[in-house]
């Protein structure tokens, strides 16, 4: 028997580690769905740049949407912050060796990008701004009118977009003091389950704004220009089916890395194996199977499949549940990782 | 340069404490938090039993996740060799804190991310660390690993020895002797 | 038995403290941390417990910034314990006595005025004058424990008063010191002169040297462990010192003597003890070997659960070893009602040994005489001291008895005592069964406490003087005991926060309002203090700057010419005591097996933590932070029996069907599954040690039942028993 006393009860540490609390999962959740719009309105660039016509296409409409999103999940990072007032000190400094300076960085960058992005189709998509300032046409036509131009926005959109869905995963990945994330599948699983959110989320705003008239009012139109796709009209079925396919795909290979994820910790050593009872049992045990695997991934594959061969007619139920199982993965991953620790077999024997 | 490191000699530990006290008053330290303190460990079942009680404290890696993950560099390693926090470069991101294998580290009510330095302001007196310098048992001895005439030195090469979570790789430099 | 169903709690009116009174949960304590602000260092010596270990306290920007040992001070040599390490924290501790307090309203009811220092005397010097004038001054008694009651005690004496105690003789040490009064006609004073560091086998009845904080012996101690010497640790639960043992015998709570008499019994028939020092000092060793023949390690084992082989072993590992061999005397020896006999025993196990002025065992200790102010003369009284009337209540108390005093004030006889001043003792964690010292405080004209905290007695008190702490003030010169004699000064490092004074001041405005302003002759206790050593060929201000003058190097080996003088009515070392036997004592120890613990019920033993003295201690705010409550510890399959479980909250009921305070469990393989164990000194009810207020449970409120032992006096400790309260 093992009795292991400690007189160390410093808050947030002990008993166990608890420094970050919905903050982060809010942020990573919501990164991860930009990085996922990124990339696939960096695709339907560069459909665009080949001369497709990509006006139906959601995606080009998520540079605005992600634009907003990124500024809900950058000021939940800054909430996360117990020194805020210094946080300039990050933009002093380039650390190579640290993710989250790297992340700093990119994300920077990233700003550029979804804003340039978001002119591609803005004075089209919301007009009421696109009437004051004439100089937005000229931006946007800059891009609209050059297929090589929007090649290299398209491959811009995509390496960043994968940059910031993959960096938060080597983030945690490299903390070997957490042994449920010092794991490679982290960044993979990450940015695959970052593209089935934003898969949804483009779902989801399709439905919200099916092809009414375009809205001439600011707030409208703002709206409108985050969700809806160029044009009056109502998406084909056939994008629409695309999307859907698309995230049954998406949430299957996360799944798939899911099961690698458990089957690396629990063929590890014994710090690994804790650490995956951590996620399989327990209080986090049931948000894993329960928010994660079947209200996250198995019950929308079920229902989009079923969706698709008309077996249900087509409802934002399943982009709704992606959306809440993407969260619940991150808040579950990023508690019981705290909670997770290198179990010391020479203290334990 | 030297290459500091502490030596604790666990068979006289009595987890008095006394260190944690110390160093609460040498450094400042807010009352709730520490920056060092006593583990018990208890084997066996009634009455065939031992215990083993360390002092613990930031074990000042050479090899320290908590410098490289820190995106400003206020967790750095200075010119002692020592891991230390630049109060006005950190943001309070707490990465750091989670990469600690040793939970060394705690947020400190002002913001920034506190920890044991080695009390390097008393080193570069030429003292020791508040904690060693207290210590009633004389458990706890600091100097140059490097130096070969240094007690660090003497002591590890002549008694049994061990560091915390040598499998997490950082190279500790606070070292248990059994 | 009535159970104290409603305890009274000190509460004190907004109006007092101010916005202050408000509890609020502690905020860290941060201070601003000044870098390379100017230092300023003054050395002084400790009373966070009664060591009194030779400190440095370092002054940064005006603010105390820490308390660390005095190199030359040969106690704490140069390294504090952890209680003189967070000294500091007594000094910032919130829950500080601010203003002298006048009881208004019924006593315990705690409606308080605050009074200015004038007032709180002249209302005191009133009683006192009255008491004296109707009963006389032997009914003003005072407890007491701490150095700073020197002028307190003074002045009271030049007034009158004869009845003067401390609970660390019959609470405490006191049984031990009769032990050892009978057998080598010396008690062993304080600290005790172990010779730790130099021994060859070191052996720990009960003393968990290491969670109690006994300053130079736990240096010592750590030492004994680095030289790989045998250590032997008798005690039922696996202390820290245990762990650090070759032999850790889990003996059966209250058959330690039996333990005992059963080495002795092994190393007389073996042979093994020293003879030529039995020769030479013995006297009636012959009627005592006879006496201790049937006491033979396997009728030990019966009775302590120590199986034979071991007591043998155990046994000839201390005596080959003589006269280098230590039985550690033990300190706070009253656990059983017998434990002068006991003590007796560890004594005589010594005394066998031979190991009095040797090597390794007691070493000859030495101090320094100081000149003696002249004061004046105390009155004569031709009363019998109230606590020990003419030695007949306990024929070999040579201190007095503090449950003694405690007795005549209930019961009103040889005459009443009418008066208690109580110097920084909580006399109701301090004495056992607090029924009687409340039943005791109702009989009382006047009841003044002297403290720096808030204690449980203040609660119940007339008059609350709220005296600094030690690192703020000026005390009697320390003459140290030790392998070398030394002198310590205590002296002001910082100031008192709020109206707190220290008490030789209080003793000069007590003599001026008793009209008695002559006893306390001078102007400032600095004057006092430079006198005795400009007398005493002491340079002062060598004292003030350095904090320790040593005196000169003694032998304290009988080896190295050190002398050695039994005070006992032979001359020598008495393994037989003819004085007992007169006084129908048992002139051997004779060994009594304790009682058994009622079905379903545990004794309880108790015992100290290192970074707690007593219930001083509980709202220092450093101290605290580290131990904030106690625990009862039971054992892994006791608990497993009983469904308890580690961090379950439980109530203790005793014997006596009184209930204990809500208490944390703490479920380990180190006790006995037949025992259990809480820290001494929490659980306070006083609502103005707010932030110790209700942490943990009290030992004392459990301690409804005593044995008293007959030759001196002492109160024991470990007599209740107690069983579980689930769902508390």
């Amino acid at each position: 028997m093992l009795e292991v006393t400690t007189t160390r009860h410093n808050p947030g540490i002990d008993p166990s580690l608890h420094v970050w609390g919905w903050e982060i999962p809010l942020y990573l959740f919501v990164g991860g769905m930009v990085a996922g719009m990124m990339i696939f309105a960096g695709w339907a660039m560069l459909r665009t740049a080949r001369g497709d016509d990509t006006r139906s296409f959601f995606s080009l409409q998520m540079p605005l949407l992600a634009f907003m999103l990124l500024n809900i999940g950058m000021l939940a990072l800054l909430l996360d912050l117990s020194h805020p007032l210094y946080v300039w000190a990050v933009y002093i400094t380039f650390q190579p060796a640290s993710p989250m300076s790297w992340g700093s960085w990119v994300l920077l960058a990233v700003y550029g990008i979804l804003l340039v992005s978001a002119l591609v189709r803005l004075p089209e998509s919301w007009p009421w701004l696109g009437s004051r300032v004439p100089g937005l046409q000229k931006a946007s036509a800059y891009f609209t009118g050059s297929p090589g131009r929007m090649r290299w926005l398209g491959y811009l959109n995509i390496a960043f977009g994968i940059a910031v869905g993959i960096y938060t995963g080597i983030l945690l990945n490299t903390m070997v003091a957490r042994p449920l994330w010092n794991t490679a599948v982290l960044p993979l699983l990450f940015l695959v389950s970052g593209m089935s959110a934003a898969a949804a989320a483009m779902h989801l705003a399709s439905r919200v704004f099916p092809g009414r008239p375009a809205p001439r009012s600011l707030v409208g139109g703002l709206l409108a220009a985050m969700t809806q796709p160029l044009g009056p009209q109502p998406p084909e079925k056939s994008t629409v089916n695309t999307l859907i396919r698309a995230d049954v795909a998406l949430l299957a290979v996360e799944l798939v890395l899911i099961a690698l994820l458990l089957l690396s910790l629990v063929t590890s050593n014994l710090s690994q194996i804790e650490a995956a009872k951590l996620l399989l049992a327990g209080k986090y045990g049931i948000v894993f199977w329960v928010g994660v695997i079947a209200v996250g991934i198995v019950v929308p594959i079920v229902l989009q499949a079923l969706e698709l061969t008309h077996r249900i007619p087509h409802t934002v139920v399943p982009a709704v549940l992606v959306l809440v199982g993407g969260f619940a993965l991150r808040w579950v991953l990023v508690n019981a990782g705290q909670a997770s620790e290198i179990v010391s077999t020479a203290a334990r024997f | 340069m030297a290459r500091y490191g502490m030596v604790i000699d666990t068979t006289k530990c009595v987890g008095c404490m006394d260190c944690v006290v110390a160093c609460q008053a040498e450094n400042d330290v807010p009352v709730g938090y520490a920056r060092d303190w006593i583990t018990t460990t208890v084997r066996g079942e009634f009455p065939k039993l031992t215990m083993e009680i360390r002092t613990e404290r930031c074990n000042h890696c050479e090899n320290p996740p908590c410098v490289t993950c820190c995106p400003t560099g206020a967790s750095h390693v200075n010119d002692l060799g020592l891991v230390k926090v630049k109060a006005n470069r950190c943001i309070g991101c707490k990465a750091c804190i989670a990469s600690c294998p040793y939970g060394a580290r705690y947020v400190h009510p002002k913001g920034y991310v506190d920890k044991c330095t080695f009390c390097d302001h008393r080193i570069r007196d030429g003292k020791d660390p508040a904690c060693v310098s207290v210590c009633p048992t004389r458990c706890m001895y600091f100097g140059d690993l490097d130096d070969p005439r240094s007690t660090v030195a003497q002591l590890l090469r002549s008694r049994k020895w061990h560091v915390l979570l040598p499998e997490a790789g950082t190279r500790p430099r606070v070292f248990y002797l059994t | 038995m009535e159970r104290l169903s409603r305890r009274k709690f000190l509460q004190i009116s907004a109006a007092t403290f101010g916005a202050g009174a408000v509890a609020t949960p502690m905020a860290p304590l941060t201070r601003a941390a000044a870098p390379g602000g100017a230092v300023r260092t003054v050395p002084t010596y400790c009373e966070m417990c009664f060591w009194r270990c030779g400190g440095v306290a370092h002054v940064r920007d005006g603010r105390l910034w820490k308390f660390e040992g005095n190199p030359l001070d040969p106690q704490s040599r140069g390294r504090l314990c952890p209680r003189g390490t967070g000294a500091i924290g007594a000094h910032y501790d919130p829950d500080r006595l601010q203003k002298p307090l006048l009881r208004k309203g019924e006593r315990g009811k705690e409606q308080w005025a605050t009074v200015s220092w004038d007032e709180a005397f002249g209302f005191i010097a009133d009683r006192m004058k009255k008491i004296k004038a109707e009963y006389g001054a032997e009914s003003i008694a005072m407890f007491n424990h701490g150095v700073g009651v020197r002028f307190l005690q003074h002045v009271l004496r030049s007034y009158g008063a004869i009845n003067f105690a401390g609970p660390s003789f019959a609470q405490c040490r006191g049984p031990r010191d009769v032990g050892f009064m009978l057998t080598m006609g010396t008690d062993l004073g304080s600290p005790e002169p172990t010779d730790i560091e130099n021994t060859d086998c070191l052996v720990l009845i009960g003393s968990h040297l290491g969670e109690n904080m006994h300053n130079l012996q736990v240096q010592e101690f750590a030492n004994a462990v680095e030289r790989r010497i045998p250590i032997i640790v008798v005690d039922p639960r696996y202390s820290v010192a245990a762990s650090k043992a070759k032999h850790w015998l889990p003996i059966k709570p209250g058959t330690d003597l039996a333990l005992l008499l059963a080495w002795m019994n092994l190393l007389v028939s073996e042979g093994l003890y020293d003879r030529e020092f039995v020769a030479k000092y013995g006297h009636g060793f012959d009627r005592f070997a006879a006496a201790i023949r049937p006491y033979t390690p396997d009728w030990a084992a019966q009775q302590t659960g120590i199986d034979a082989q071991t007591i043998r072993a155990t046994a000839r590992e201390f005596a080959i070893r003589h006269p280098h061999s230590l039985i550690h005397p033990g300190r706070r020896v009253n656990w059983n009602g017998d434990d002068a006999q006991r003590s007796r025993a560890i004594a005589l196990l010594n005394a066998l040994l031979g190991n009095w002025g040797r090597r390794g065992g007691i070493y000859i200790n030495h101090h320094v005489e100081l000149a003696a102010f002249p004061l004046p003369k105390y009155p004569k009284s031709d009363r019998p001291k109230a606590d020990n009337p003419n030695y007949e209540r306990y024929p070999f108390a040579h201190e007095a008895v503090t449950t003694g005093i405690r007795e005549t004030t209930l019961t009103g006889k040889p005459y009443p005592i009418k008066a208690w001043w109580v110097y920084s003792t909580d006399l109701i964690h301090a004495l056992p069964n607090e029924a009687e010292t409340l039943k005791a405080i109702d009989q009382l004209d006047l009841l003044v406490v002297v403290d720096t905290m808030p204690s449980e007695i203040a609660g119940y008190a007339d008059v609350v003087l709220p005296e600094d702490m030690f690192l703020e003030r000026y005390d009697e010169l320390l003459a140290g005991w030790g392998r070398q004699g030394w002198v310590a000064l205590r002296q002001p490092v910082v100031a008192a926060p709020h109206d707190q004074k220290p008490a030789w001041w209080m003793a000069k405005q007590l003599a001026e309002k008793l009209g008695i302003p002559e006893a306390m002759p001078f102007k400032h206790i600095e004057e006092y203090l430079a006198w005795r050593c400009e007398k005493s060929n002491i340079d002062f201000a060598k004292l003030k700057a350095e904090g320790v003058i040593l005196g000169p190097k003694e032998p304290i080996y009988v080896d190295d010419g050190a002398e050695i003088e039994f005070g006992t009515p032979s001359g020598k070392v008495e393994f037989w005591s003819e004085q007992l036997e007169k006084a129908g004592f048992d002139p051997v120890p004779k060994y009594t097996p304790p009682e058994r613990a009622p079905e379903g019920y545990f004794p309880l033993i108790t015992g100290r933590a290192p970074v707690h003295t007593f219930s001083r201690t509980q709202s220092n705010p450093y101290l605290a932070s580290l131990m904030p409550e106690n625990e009862v510890w039971v054992n892994a399959a006791t608990a497993d029996r009983l469904g308890l479980k580690t961090g379950e909250v439980v109530k203790l009921r005793n014997q006596d069907g009184v209930v204990g305070q809500p208490v944390k469990v703490k479920v380990t393989q180190r006790i006995r599954p037949d025992t259990v164990y809480m820290v001494y000194g929490f659980g306070h009810t006083n609502k103005m040690r707010r932030h110790a207020y209700l942490k943990g449970a009290s030992v004392a409120q459990l301690t409804t039942r005593y044995k008293t032992d007959p030759l001196m006096g002492g109160t024991s400790l470990h007599s209740n028993f107690v069983t579980f309260v689930k769902g508390a």
